[in-house]
């Protein structure tokens, strides 16, 4: 077995996500099946092998290129505003964080 | 019902035997007919559709030059944003959301003329192989209406295959255009890495998600892609290299080209009936002059462990936007971290929580260097087996999937062995390389087979050429 069911949790928090009991066992039994067959990788030595960070080699990517660093008025704030759960423009609310 | 094609609706314009708006209530109406059984669309756009059909019709009327794609019905996955069309991901968590901006590749679509019909059904943030996982139930498969229509891009293969759009734009992370494509029995094609921007796209693994066409044949795909491809400033990964004439292109011959056959590809696993029909289109291609290699790539067996690894590690980090604040579903609580919970709990389904867990795992503390770091040294060897194969042969040809259409309900139980049916497609996803999947028979005549050509990066004219000769040799009949 190579994860736990408080493995399992630590990682649910780390997501900031809900499990349920049910899940949370569900979810243990099936990520142990996958990272086990994940395991295979390890049949690999990649000791030399420089891991690919990315996938377009430098001549065929603008990403050498800086660009400047310039403002580009978009005027969408109040549209983005409408998608908000609970907006008080031109904020965004959310529970209280700070006591005082 | 008439089977539209690009050049069909482009003379049938010229020629007003019929009017955009006309057209367009026309695959309406084949919406309105056949949706309810296949639930490939999600939202119709019909306002958005009709001011753009009346545009072409203007320009039509005052014999103005059409752009290349005048009047052609198209629809869009779920998961690419249209500005003022609600756009879900398949996920509850953005069941109302309404991007305010259109991405890039749905606004080169509508410069050339296309008019958007509306968005389609698709697995929740394109995480699936069988477009089960999406919030708002699964799509049939127009061949097969007890069968899958493959995914994530279901909806996009499945109302392209039924008439009810002329072409589509799918989303391919590991293989969500090819095996839909695939399973649906008609032609789908991811470009390069880099090819197509990715700007509007809503993210599920950054370094792997790519847009691509669905069309009824070669030349369409083809059309559709030189309208998306291209560099755009808003992606800083779309490539600066220039965007050949595909069209023009694909009309050259292939007499001599070297194709590889990947041993890898034909193991144990394939479907019999899946084997006969891809060694019948190879059969297509020796016809056609091409040379046949076998040829040897090695870390194929591989290629789903170190993908499930990396697009869930990139999933993981890509959706934590997903918080209740800024848009999509709330669910309230005193505190902010209960509230962050409940509503990534309450929003998103199991396949997406299932990846969101593995990823985070795949990168926490004590385990990156085994996982995340190993999957990324995996992926460049899967990229160096493309680029000695390409030093051999230009295309490398393969089974797009290892079965045909399964049917609903058949697979959710397990998902590991849903992964492993991804076999064929995830290693082209991981090399960056461009992809298609062409039809190559059916199964007792009933269920499509593919087969898929990859190519170099950014060799995409090579396997539209090849796909096309295919195509018009019988290769759909085999």
């Amino acid at each position: 077995m190579k994860i736990t069911r408080a493995d399992v949790e630590r990682v649910a928090e780390l997501a900031y996500l809900d499990l349920s009991e049910a899940e949370l066992e569900m979810y243990r039994t099936q990520i142990d099946e996958i990272l086990e067959y994940i395991g295979k990788l390890n049949e690999l030595d990649t000791a030399g092998v420089e891991p690919m960070a990315q996938v377009l080699a430098d001549d065929q990517s603008a990403d050498a290129t800086l660009r400047e660093d310039v403002v580009v008025p978009c005027n969408v704030a109040n549209e983005i505003l409408k998608q908000a759960p609970d907006p008080e423009a031109p904020y965004f609310r959310v529970p209280k964080v700070i006591e005082r | 019902m008439t089977n539209w094609t690009i050049d069909g609706v482009k003379e049938a314009l010229a020629a007003k035997k019929i009017s955009a708006r006309e057209l367009t209530s026309e695959f309406y109406k084949r919406i309105g007919e056949r949706n309810p059984e296949l639930n490939a669309y999600l939202t119709l756009s019909e306002e958005r559709a009709y001011a753009q059909a009346d545009r072409t019709d203007a320009l039509v009327a005052s014999r103005k030059t059409l752009p290349p794609l005048a009047g052609v019905p198209i629809a869009i996955k779920d998961v690419i944003s249209t500005r003022g069309v609600r756009t879900t991901c398949g996920s509850k968590i953005l069941e109302n959301y309404v991007p305010p901006y259109d991405a890039t590749a749905v606004e080169r679509l509508e410069a050339a003329g296309a008019v958007i019909l509306g968005k389609t059904n698709c697995d929740e943030f394109a995480m699936g192989s069988s477009n089960e996982n999406s919030a708002y139930g699964p799509v049939r498969n127009p061949e097969a209406l007890d069968r899958v229509p493959g995914g994530s891009s279901g909806g996009s293969a499945a109302a392209v295959a039924a008439g009810l759009a002329v072409a589509s734009l799918g989303t391919d992370t590991g293989g969500s255009i090819r095996q839909p494509g695939s399973f649906c029995g008609i032609p789908a094609m991811m470009g390069s890495y880099g090819r197509v921007s990715r700007y509007g796209l809503i993210a599920f693994a950054s370094s792997l998600d790519r847009i691509g066409p669905f069309a009824t044949n070669a030349r369409d795909v083809a059309a559709v892609l030189g309208v998306i491809a291209g560099r755009d400033a808003n992606d800083s990964t779309s490539t600066t290299a220039t965007v050949p004439d595909y069209r023009a292109a694909m009309e050259k011959p292939v007499k001599g080209l070297r194709v590889g056959i990947p041993k890898e590809y034909f193991g144990e696993g394939m479907d019999d009936g899946v084997r006969k029909k891809i060694q019948a289109g190879i059969e297509i291609l020796k016809k056609l002059g091409c040379e046949l290699r076998e040829i040897q790539m090695a870390h194929t067996d591989y290629a789903i462990a170190t993908y499930y690894i990396i697009a869930t590690a990139e999933a993981s980090s890509n959706l934590a936007r997903y918080d209740g604040v800024r848009y999509g579903l709330r669910v309230e609580d005193d505190s902010l971290l209960a509230m962050y919970r409940k509503t990534r709990g309450a929003g998103f389904g199991a396949e997406v929580k299932r990846r969101i867990v593995l990823g985070t795992y795949v990168l926490s503390a004590g385990y990156y260097d085994a996982y995340y770091l190993k999957g990324q040294k995996v992926r460049a060897l899967i990229a160096q087996d493309f680029r000695d194969a390409f030093t051999k042969v230009d295309v490398i040809v393969t089974p797009t999937s290892p079965v045909p259409a399964f049917k609903l309900g058949e697979r959710t139980d397990d998902p590991l062995q849903m992964y492993l049916a991804d076999i064929y497609t995830v290693t082209g996803s991981l090399a960056g390389v461009p992809g298609i999947s062409v039809p190559c028979g059916k199964i007792c005549g009933k269920l499509p087979v593919g087969l898929q050509i990859f190519g170099p990066a950014f060799g995409e004219a090579k396997v539209l050429r090849l796909a096309h000769a295919f195509e018009q040799t019988g290769g759909a009949s085999v």
